[in-house]
């Protein structure tokens, strides 16, 4: 039982001490030449661009259905018109930066591993280091300054379509009038409230990028290797997520309330 | 004597024929407890070739990955092109692979790149070469292994030996003067396997390139060792038999359990005695 345990410990300790290790040559790399302008691009639009659409969908429908069941709760105590507030402030520091980040986890994450395992039992990341290419510098920079910045543009993005889906729900399904519901949304809102909405996609463009870029790069076994790669980055990704929300909520409440 | 006058003296003797570009000395390495090399030590001299024979799992891509620094041996010393390299960090490797070109087992090649751009890469993306400049060399490579007309085609849509062609040709776009060949032929039919040796064999004698040559099929590495490439008066090359002087340009080395079991010509090689070559050429 003993030996299961400690090999169990060590195997986790490695895991760790090669993310923190991947982690500060990526920060390096991004302040030190050489800087691949066209893969930081390419990446850029992948992840921004192309996540549109279902961060779009899931913010619209997430927003909607929040407003629909606030709306009867909000009924017991007499106060549906505050349902633009109670949306905003669910979706602006929780639902919108969570369930944008559980998409891009999906989306984006998978893919990573996917691609980078891939490119690691083929030894196409071998190959590049053969050829005095630096694989951090290639792979992991360009798509850890799309995931650090294009998260909390589609975070922002999603918040509003999701109050946006809100606000449809409200004026036709709760009929609240559309000036009752923007004036709850702009009253109930303050500073902090941004600032945390705006924070939690960093971090967690962050996290779902270097554990995606982690996982792939340490694929071993073959195919069936990217299938646990990509498993593996999903599952960490979602968990490192919504255990990040908690902490960075914690952080915020402490500082800012 | 300063460190320039080094360099320089350096210089001069890897620029000699028949220096020493790459030296293994008692290279050990063991992945936890399965041991990978014992204790390897032999020297490539420039121009030559030097043919790394051995059943799976015997060491022999591992050799070729603590060349390039891919791997970092155990124990031993590693000399690359008069630079010691076993402790150099990663960042350090960079600059000693500029001369070194790496053939993969399957051709390794970038499956969203084109052929040109696979080629190219290293002079696309590590150099500051014009893009003209660089297609024409693209372009030149190409020609050379005789898919000129494959340039814009993705991997995917090269059969095997055309894409270990095109692996040759990257590695050979930046000019080295080293080239290590992984497996180069393994699950080729004879015929296109034959095309990668007669590239290899080019390469050594027309561009004087050193090159270690992985393999366990025996047809090819006898192919590499007893041919050479010839230049006719109107320019076309012929790979021919080679002279015995030629010959023995080219060493075998038998690697069993991490260990060289035989070192020698290919005629020392077939006139072996030791029962597991025998076996392995039988």
């Amino acid at each position: 039982m003993f030996p299961l345990i400690e090999r169990w410990l060590k195997h986790a300790a490695q895991e760790v001490q090669e993310y923190v290790f991947l982690t500060r040559r990526a920060f390096h790399g991004v302040f030190t030449r050489p800087i691949y302008r066209h893969d930081i691009v390419d990446q850029f639009d992948l992840i921004g661009a192309g996540s549109l659409t279902v961060v779009v969908l899931s913010g619209l429908f997430t927003g909607a259905a929040l407003t629909s069941q606030s709306g009867l709760t909000l009924d017991q105590f007499g106060a549906r018109p505050l349902v633009g507030r109670l949306v905003s402030a669910s979706m602006i520091k929780e639902l919108g930066p969570v369930l944008t980040a559980l998409m891009l986890t999906g989306r984006i994450g998978s893919g990573i591993a996917a691609e980078l395992g891939s490119m690691v039992v083929t030894d196409q990341i071998n190959a590049l280091r053969a050829l005095g290419t630096d694989p951090v510098r290639k792979l992991v920079v360009p798509r850890l300054l799309a995931g650090l910045f294009m998260a909390p543009v589609l975070t922002v993005i999603s918040d509003f379509i999701g109050i946006v889906g809100g606000w449809v729900v409200a004026r036709f399904q709760l009929q609240v009038s559309t000036g009752v519901y923007w004036s709850s949304i702009s009253k109930g809102l303050y500073m902090q409230d941004i600032w945390m909405g705006i924070t939690k996609p960093f971090v967690f463009g962050f996290i779902i990028v270097t554990i995606a870029c982690h996982v792939g790069l340490r694929t071993t076994g073959g195919t069936a290797g990217v299938g646990k790669s990509t498993t593996v980055s999903v599952v960490a990704g979602s968990v490192a997520v919504i255990a990040a929300d908690f902490f960075v909520t914690q952080i915020f409440f402490a500082l800012f309330y | 004597m300063d460190t320039s006058t080094i360099s320089a003296n350096l210089q001069q003797i890897l620029d000699e024929a028949g220096a020493p570009v790459i030296v293994f000395d008692k290279v050990q390495l063991a992945f936890d407890d399965k041991v990978v090399l014992r204790d390897l030590s032999f020297t490539l001299l420039k121009g030559h070739t030097k043919i790394i024979l051995g059943a799976s799992g015997s060491g022999k891509s591992t050799a070729l990955k603590i060349i390039t620094g891919l791997l970092k041996a155990d124990a031993g010393i590693v000399w690359v092109n008069g630079q010691r390299v076993d402790q150099l960090s990663e960042e350090e490797m960079m600059a000693v692979r500029v001369d070194l070109g790496m053939i993969f087992q399957e051709g390794a090649l970038f499956d969203s790149l084109t052929v040109r751009e696979n080629v190219g890469y290293k002079l696309y993306e590590e150099t500051d070469m014009a893009l003209d400049e660089i297609d024409k060399r693209v372009e030149e490579v190409l020609g050379f292994i005789g898919l000129g007309e494959h340039i814009d085609k993705m991997p995917s849509e090269l059969s095997g030996g055309q894409r270990r062609r095109v692996a040759i040709a990257r590695a050979m776009a930046f000019k080295p003067r080293i080239l290590l060949y992984d497996e180069a032929t393994t699950g080729l039919d004879p015929i296109t396997a034959t095309t990668v040796d007669e590239e290899i064999i080019k390469l050594r004698d027309l561009e004087n390139v050193s090159s270690i040559v992985v393999t366990h099929q025996l047809r090819d590495a006898f192919y590499v060792a007893t041919h050479m490439a010839r230049r006719e008066a109107n320019g076309q090359v012929h790979v021919v038999q080679a002279t015995p002087e030629k010959e023995r340009e080219a060493e075998f080395i038998m690697l069993k359990d991490g260990l060289i079991i035989f070192e020698g010509d290919a005629d020392a090689l077939r006139a072996s005695r030791d029962p597991y070559i025998r076996e392995f050429l039988s």
